[in-house]
């Protein structure tokens, strides 16, 4: 189990201007800036779930991240993990969980994978039998056989994303951190990726934190979305209660013969061209089958389709409410 | 040791994989010190001595100071390559790994082309023990043993510290040359060639005399004292304000992230 | 030349925000200078008559070393340039209208000169005022001092343009780092890094003093102190003209090749 509680963290950042004198003035002092990084962090993540984090770059998600995985220490609030703090009990608490940055490589970048894997095993003092068994599982899950022999360079980023989620795993940790698992990464690999880590939480209950950009990651694995901005906990909820709340607008995609469809109250055009026009309504004003019925009057209406919004459109309409 | 001896063997898997480049840089290392001694050898062409030390008795302590330098390069590197561990995120995977820091750190980066130094330092060496004049004694290899040892030590220390600076800041990290790389390329003379208060310096502040001037009198038969054939230990606890410094640093970087 | 003048001043700046940077370098030089200082003065002490510069001079050629670092030391390299030939980064630059060699040529000598500016005058200011036997003194006469300055600007020249044929070069070396630091080794020693070249053996001395290494840190850090003079000063700027016309030369075929290749092997 996770507990994080009024978790603050400013990190102090040198202002560097542009232009000639400035450049020499900065050669005598130097301003800084105090950047609240974390206010007043707080939530509880449960042994099992799987968690979305989100939020615009520089929203504080790394540094929440870093925080719980030991490597940085907050100015003040508690952390508790698995009854660890883990800037305190360093070693003990990160045998106990698995990390995966998705920039960074955790590979030997000239040596065959499987040499990684047998370091990294040697590092966790994982027993033999037991690293047998999780490769063999990890290989047949993530389709690795074939490349455990490759270097790492020769790898795709797919492939070595997918060997990094392995390697994060050797150890079975019982909580596993994913900072953009799927950055880069083609279709066919996201989708990889993503079924793998649906699995591991549903069979062996990993309990799984995941940042990410990818709206679609989350629509496939989170039940429930964490959303920072400007480092802080603006959301907790479920998806769908978090798509209610960023709008409950409808849109509506008609294609039209002939002159465009009058609009009427409660209706906004997001687009009008090729005879396609969308049009968002509020259903709270006008019901879409008083809009339908409005629209095709006056129109000849060819085809017309009504979707909700995605994800993606959910967000940010999100960043955009709170002006992240 | 066994999971030190695994990296080991990883870095040297590696490293072959660029054999050429390897032999290349290596050579590159040999060349460069071996301007060094040219630039000693074309002095004592001019000079019969230095501060009554021959050609010979030089070539000793350059010797030494070389191999203690490469020595720590080549095992200290991580600490070496510090700030570049930090900036790409190499240190951060390090801290979420349950094994010591400063151990991680040793085992994450090693450069063996550092053996081309090494070897130079080598061949100054087997030409200088015989050629020195020294009355070799069973005390006194132990004395150059010392030397070597605790010179790559004190190296390492510094290296150490130049570590904990990167956690403070990336910029102005140079000067911490004056003492490695100034180290080795002024050790080349007994450190009393550039007068007391250099002497002192050294003796007291960073203890690099310790290892090299001190000892080698020892060698030289001009001092008997053992207190001078153990002054390398005792230089050694450099190691401590250096390690000390270290964890400062690292508590430091943990609370800014800088 | 307005285009020329703009990279320059982009680098400038970028140069000077490194504050701490050349704080620490200007320690680092002054350690180092002394230490140099010291040593030879170990030496001459042994035997006054056998030095085969005077004393004044090697101080002074220890602190023009030190001062103009920057612009003669061979092992500050380049890597936007070089990293932009060996990953094929030249690509970009190769969308502009500009001639690329032209344009590294600038960028390379501004670099060196926009550090090489922000160190010179604390340490020329200090070695200035130092007590009588390690202070850099002032060149014997006017006429010797534009010489120096004369010399000075053809060999940033000279060490800009061998700098940049090893950067071209590097392009078909198997070991580009290996290759760097051989060559970067070996050019500072023949340029008197580690020892200034009158303290060469006369044989070895006559063959290195007519190689291009000659002409970058020997030649303007002798000729401020008057080491060489006169006539001597006058040939060696001209060898430094020769080799310096001759390297750019040489530059700009090798550099013409090498981007053919890239354009053929697309980047």
């Amino acid at each position: 189990m996770i507990t994080l509680e009024n978790i603050n963290k400013t990190f102090r950042v040198a202002k560097r201007q542009a232009g000639f004198s400035n450049a020499f003035k900065a050669l005598f002092s130097r301003e800084y800036e105090h950047i609240h990084a974390l206010s007043n962090v707080s939530f509880t993540i449960n042994e099992g779930e799987m968690v979305g984090y989100i939020g615009p770059n520089g929203a504080g998600k790394s540094t929440t991240i870093k925080i719980m995985c030991g490597v940085l220490t907050p100015e003040s609030g508690i952390c508790q993990i698995n009854g660890l703090t883990p800037w305190k009990h360093r070693i003990s608490h990160v045998r106990e969980i698995g990390v995966v940055f998705g920039q960074r490589s955790q590979l030997w970048w000239d040596v065959p994978v499987i040499d990684s894997f047998e370091l990294i095993r040697d590092i966790y003092k994982t027993d033999r039998i037991a690293y047998k068994k999780n490769l063999e599982e990890l290989s047949h899950l993530l389709e690795l056989t074939e490349i455990l022999k490759t270097p790492a360079r020769s790898l795709s980023l797919g492939q070595r994303m997918r060997c990094e989620i392995a390697a994060s795993l050797l150890h079975s940790p019982k909580i596993l951190f994913l900072d953009e698992p799927t950055i880069g990464l083609d279709a066919p690999s996201k989708l990889a990726v993503r079924q793998f880590i649906k699995e591991l939480n549903q069979k062996n209950g990993t309990t799984v934190l995941l940042t990410t950009h990818d709206m679609q990651d989350i629509e496939a694995l989170s039940e429930r979305i964490l959303l920072i901005g400007k480092g802080k906990i603006l959301l907790d909820g479920s998806l769908n209660e978090l798509k209610k709340r960023a709008t409950n607008r409808k849109t509506l995609i008609i294609e039209y013969a002939g002159k465009p469809p009058e609009i009427c109250e409660g209706m906004s055009v997001i687009e009008d061209k090729n005879k396609r026009i969308i049009i968002t309504l509020d259903p709270d004003v006008i019901s879409i089958t008083d809009a339908i019925s409005r629209l095709s009057a006056d129109t000849a209406i060819s085809d017309l389709s009504i979707a909700s919004i995605t994800a993606e459109e959910m967000v940010a309409a999100l960043y955009r409410e709170y002006s992240i | 040791m066994g999971l030190y001896m695994k990296f080991f063997s990883m870095h040297l898997k590696s490293q072959m994989q660029y054999k050429t480049s390897f032999y290349f840089t290596a050579l590159g290392q040999f060349l460069a010190s071996f301007t060094v001694f040219l630039g000693i050898y074309f002095m004592f062409s001019i000079f019969e001595e230095v501060e009554g030390f021959a050609f010979s008795e030089v070539l000793l302590s350059f010797a030494v100071m070389l191999m203690a330098f490469s020595l720590a390069e080549m095992f200290g590197r991580g600490f070496d390559l510090f700030p570049r561990m930090l900036g790409n995120g190499q240190f951060d995977r390090a801290l979420v790994r349950p094994r010591s820091i400063i151990f991680q750190t040793l085992a994450m980066q090693m450069d063996f082309t550092r053996l081309g130094r090494a070897a130079q330092a080598l061949i100054v060496l087997i030409y200088a023990i015989p050629a020195s004049g020294v009355h070799w004694s069973p005390d006194r290899f132990f004395t150059l043993f010392l030397m070597i040892v605790c010179g790559s030590l004190i190296f390492f220390a510094l290296f150490m510290i130049y570590a904990a600076f990167s956690f403070f800041t990336v910029e102005g990290l140079e000067f911490m040359n004056i003492f490695t790389d100034g180290g080795v390329q002024f050790g080349r003379y007994p450190f009393s060639i550039y007068g007391e208060g250099i002497l002192r310096f050294l003796t007291f502040v960073i203890p690099l005399a310790l290892v090299q001037y001190y000892p080698l009198l020892y060698l030289l038969g001009r001092e008997d004292s053992l207190l001078y054939m153990f002054a390398p230990l005792m230089g050694t606890i450099f190691l401590l304000p250096a390690y000390g410094f270290f964890r400062f640093g690292l508590s430091q970087y943990k609370s800014t992230g800088s | 030349m307005k285009k020329y003048f703009a990279i320059f001043h982009i680098r400038f700046v970028n140069t000077l925000q490194y504050r701490a940077a050349a704080l620490a370098g200007l320690s680092t030089q002054f350690a180092w200078g002394f230490m140099l200082i010291f040593s030879f003065a170990a030496f001459y002490r042994v035997n006054p008559n056998s030095f085969p510069m005077e004393f004044s001079h090697t101080v002074s050629f220890i602190w023009i070393q030190q001062a103009f670092l920057a612009l003669f030391a061979l092992w500050f390299w380049d890597d936007d340039i070089a990293n932009s030939i060996l990953d094929g980064g030249i690509a970009y630059d190769l969308v502009r209208p500009i001639n690329l060699y032209g344009k590294w040529f600038s960028t390379s000598a501004a670099k060196r000169l926009a550090r090489a500016v922000l160190r010179c005058i604390p340490i020329l200011f200090v070695a200035f005022i130092l007590p009588a036997p390690y202070r850099l003194i002032l060149p014997p006469s006017l006429l010797q001092f534009a010489l120096f300055i004369l010399s000075t600007t053809l060999g940033l020249g000279v060490v800009v343009a061998f700098a940049m044929l090893v950067y071209t070069s590097l392009f078909y070396t198997v070991s580009p780092s290996g290759i760097r630091v051989m060559v970067m080794v070996l050019g500072d020693f023949l340029s008197g890094g580690i020892v200034p070249l009158p303290f060469f053996p006369a044989p070895v001395r006559n063959v290195v003093e007519l190689l291009p290494f000659a002409s970058m840190l020997n030649m303007p850090a002798r000729i401020y102190s008057g080491s060489i003079a006169g006539m001597d000063a006058l040939s060696g700027i001209l060898l430094q003209c020769f080799w310096l016309a001759a390297l750019v030369l040489i530059g700009t075929l090798i550099s013409r090749r090498v981007l053919k290749r890239v354009i053929v092997q697309g980047g």
